[in-house]
This record gives C-alpha cells, sequence and structure tokens, in this order.
C-alpha cells in the first residue's frame, strides 16, 4: 500500500467519521432529550420524517466532506452530486417542492454537467496527485474545526421564534404569484443576468481566431 | 414532521464550513467552484428553514430560487474563465494563475 492509499483512506475515514460524530451529537442533543420528554411526533416517538432527514443529512454531509476532502477530483464531483441531491430532499422535507424540482433541474442536471465537462476538458484526472491537489487535510481540519463548531453552536443556542410548521402543502401556485407581482423586477432582472452570462460565458471560453494582420 | 428547525440549521452550517473549507484549501479552480456551490446550497437550506419555520409566507423559497439561478450563472461563467485560463496556461491551479499580477 502506497502513500497515496493511506491518504485516500484517510480522508474517508475522516469524511466517515465526521459523518457518525455529527449523528451521535444530533442523537444526544435532540433526539435522546425528544424521545425523553414525549415531544417526538408519532406513536414510536422517532418517526419516519425525523429518520428520512438524518439519513438525508447525513447523505448530504458525507456528499459535502467527499467534495472538501477527497483527492481524485472527478471522486469530489460525485460527492458534489450527493450532497446536492441532499439537499434538493431536504427542501422536500421543508415543503418546498418547487425549490426542490428546481434544485434538481438546475443544479444536478446543468450545473453538476457543466463542473464535469471543465473536469474531463481541464485537468489530466488519471493523474490523481496532480487533478486534485489541496494545501493538505491537516489544514483543511484545521479550518473545519475552526468554523464548524461556532456555527453549530449558533444554531442550536440561539432561541430562535420558531413556530410548529404548518402541514405540508404545495408552494408553487403561490411562488407564480408571487414572481409575477411582488418579484417582478427581480425575476427580469435575474433573466437579463441570465442572458448576459450566456452571451459572456460564450465569449470568454471559445478559442480566439487568429487574425491576419 | 417534528423535527426542530435547528437541526435544519446545523445542516446548513455544516454545508457552510465543508464548502469553506474547500474554498481555502483546493488548488484546482474546479474544486474552489465546488466548494462554492456548497457554500451557497447552505445558504439556500437556511432561507427555505427559516421561512417555514418562522417567516411565513413564500419569501424564503423565492430567494433560494433566485440564489439558485444565480449559482447557474456564477458556474456558467467561472467555468469559462476556467477553460480559458486553462487554454493559456495548460493549468488550472490556483496558485498559477497570477498573471494580472505582473
Amino acid at each position: 500500500m502506497n502513500a497515496l492509499n493511506v491518504r485516500t483512506l484517510a480522508a474517508w475515514a475522516a469524511g466517515s467519521a465526521l459523518v457518525v460524530v455529527f449523528l451521535a451529537g444530533m442523537y444526544a442533543l435532540a433526539v435522546a432529550p425528544a424521545a425523553r420528554d414525549g415531544l417526538a411526533a408519532g406513536p414510536g416517538g422517532f418517526g419516519l420524517p425525523e429518520l428520512l432527514f438524518y439519513l438525508l443529512s447525513a447523505v448530504t454531509l458525507a456528499g459535502a466532506a467527499a467534495v472538501a476532502f477527497v483527492r481524485n477530483i472527478l471522486h469530489s464531483a460525485v460527492g458534489l452530486l450527493a450532497a446536492l441531491l441532499g439537499a434538493g430532499s431536504l427542501y422536500v422535507l421543508l415543503s418546498a417542492d418547487f425549490v426542490a424540482v428546481t434544485q434538481l433541474l438546475v443544479y444536478v442536471g446543468g450545473v453538476l454537467v457543466l463542473v464535469l465537462f471543465a473536469v474531463m476538458l481541464t485537468s489530466r484526472i488519471t493523474e490523481v496527485t496532480v487533478s486534485n491537489r489541496s494545501f493538505g487535510l491537516f489544514g483543511g481540519l484545521l479550518l473545519l474545526v475552526a468554523a464548524a463548531p461556532v456555527l453549530v453552536t449558533v444554531a442550536l443556542v440561539t432561541p430562535w421564534p420558531a413556530a410548529p410548521p404548518g402541514p405540508l402543502a404545495p408552494s408553487t401556485a403561490a411562488i407564480g404569484d408571487g414572481l409575477l407581482t411582488r418579484w417582478l423586477l427581480p425575476f427580469e432582472v435575474a433573466s437579463l443576468i441570465l442572458l448576459a452570462t450566456l452571451v459572456g460565458a460564450v465569449a470568454i471560453a471559445r478559442k480566439e481566431l487568429k487574425s491576419d494582420d | 414532521m417534528s423535527i426542530p428547525l435547528p437541526h435544519f440549521l446545523v445542516v446548513g452550517a455544516l454545508l457552510f464550513a465543508l464548502g469553506l473549507v474547500t474554498v481555502a484549501t483546493r488548488r484546482n479552480a474546479v474544486g474552489v467552484l465546488m466548494g462554492v456551490e456548497l457554500i451557497l446550497n447552505g445558504a439556500n437550506v437556511n432561507f427555505v428553514a427559516f421561512e417555514r419555520y418562522v417567516g411565513g409566507g413564500v419569501s424564503g423559497q423565492v430567494f433560494a430560487l433566485f440564489v439558485i439561478v444565480l449559482a447557474a450563472a456564477e458556474a456558467a461563467v467561472g467555468l469559462a474563465i476556467v477553460l480559458a485560463v486553462f487554454q493559456l496556461s495548460r493549468s488550472i491551479d490556483v496558485r498559477q494563475a497570477d498573471l494580472l499580477r505582473e
């Protein structure tokens, strides 16, 4: 086993350890007290939506960890696929069906294919060490340890004025109404930006033709 | 449906942190763009979660939609720039892309 395999194994071990720590922390912080106090929904105290939520967040975060720590850029793209799909399914759990479908169409169908094309067109993907070098796993883990606990603590400790949400309901009609009334101007500006982006991307990426001067 | 709000916020925060790590440590420009996508997704999860638990209405979802649109635009232009840099110097290492400095 050479050094590269050891590094890959270490990255995967770090990613799975992160997921395990997240799940264990979630259980210790929220699920266990809720089950003890009888606050959780359903007769079992731990219903299907909760199970789905934890599974989907585990998939999302595992994909994100793969994007951050895996050395092969192609594997990173597959991790990005998992992260985007997981985030899209979290939108379904949040009763945002239109956003979920848009995520599927635009991110998974568009942006990810674009990223894959860029990977194939640019990097020498057969040379794994060349294709996705990073400043080192140590620095990345250090930054993660510095940033993640602060954000997570803020999210858990702050007393958000959260009301219990209503039942899941489709929101597409309301979004359509909003886009044509209250958010009409941002909507049109977004279309303009997309047009400018289209032209700009083609103008930047095309090969320059040699002029005869 | 009794998943508390902070759980979604924690997922969003971890997505953001992992994206931050990706942007800071990757040397491959495409990898850096992937990190930006992760950061935007973390923000989007927060938008939709706050809209469902705190704000009400559809403002959060509309904002998330605009973020998705702008992320697609950013990815298209960013990857076009990456391709142009690659054609110029046969490398997309972000530490070597310092042509404008000279």
